[in-house]
């Protein structure tokens, strides 16, 4: 699925990178613990979570992990967002909560794990 | 073997957050620089994290020692903290004395040193009750 796609799905608001994303996302992983993001290794992820700071976006980075989705309508401050543009990382937020956020991707197609959680 | 040595040095500071983890984003760039295989960069990258993160959160900070060589990855994160008294313990997926607050930074999963265990290709970890922990990854470069 289209990186686009999903920013449709999830009614999310784009705070990093580009809304009309071609890049093809393949599986999600929805956690707040960043150990459990990095059990599992898998490609073309989009990390769902919950946790607002600069570790989410040092997690992706080493999980090569291009997009990140904070839900439940958090705000994440001005330095994590310049962290994830340093990083290349693009960053949405939505409204919805984990559950739900997931419940639509897996609905829409996107089946593949991403990590164990 | 070990012509074209790298060494990096760091310093894991204890007072700031958003800094942890910067070594290992570092030194991920570095071997992309060098041109090595992703996956073994994504290996690499994700022990040294982990091990960068525990001395973070349960040692007070410590230093990083890096060494890339044409065959090898050998990253040494020593610390002064409080040691790790049951090592077998501490090794188990899910087991964690991280407090309440450290998991609410996304932290104390017990994830961490199985982790490591499961992307490095040589782990080493020498600690002692009340002087601190050292601990040694591998990974191969072929
Ligand atoms: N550098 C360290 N100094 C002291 N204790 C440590 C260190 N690294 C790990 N530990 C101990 O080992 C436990 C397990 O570590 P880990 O698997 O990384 O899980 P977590 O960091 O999520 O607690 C920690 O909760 C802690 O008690
Ligand atoms: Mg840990």
């Amino acid at each position: 699925m289209k990186l686009h796609e999903i920013i449709e799905i999830l009614k999310a608001e784009v705070l990093t990178g580009d809304r009309e994303s071609q890049m093809e996302i393949l599986s999600a992983c929805g956690s707040d613990l960043m150990s459990d993001v990095m059990a599992y290794v898998k490609d073309n992820v989009l990390l769902l979570t919950g946790l607002i700071n600069p570790q989410v976006i040092r997690t992706a980075e080493v999980m090569d992990i291009k997009v990140v989705a904070f839900v439940r309508g958090k705000i994440p401050d001005s330095n994590i967002l310049e962290l994830a543009r340093e990083k290349d990382i693009t960053v949405i937020r939505t409204e919805y909560p984990m559950f739900i956020a997931c419940g639509k991707l897996y609905k829409a197609g996107i089946t593949g794990r991403g990590a164990d959680c | 073997m070990s012509e074209n040595l790298i060494n990096l040095y760091y310093v894991i500071n204890a007072n700031d957050f958003s800094a942890a983890g910067e070594a290992s984003g570092n030194v991920k760039k570095k071997l992309v620089q060098l041109g090595i295989d992703p996956a073994i960069i994504k290996k690499t990258a994700i022990s040294m994290y982990e091990a960068e993160m525990n001395a973070f959160i349960h040692a007070n900070g410590g230093e990083i020692n890096v060494e890339i060589s044409n065959n090898r990855i050998v990253i040494v994160i020593s610390d002064k903290g409080p040691g790790i008294a049951d090592l077998d313990l501490a090794m188990k997926e899910g087991y964690s004395t991280a407090s309440d607050k450290v998991r609410e930074m996304g932290f104390g999963a017990g994830m961490g040193l199985p982790n490591i265990k499961r992307y490095s290709d040589e782990l080493d970890i020498q600690t002692e009750v009340g002087k601190g922990t050292t601990v040694r990854i591998i990974v191969y470069i072929n």
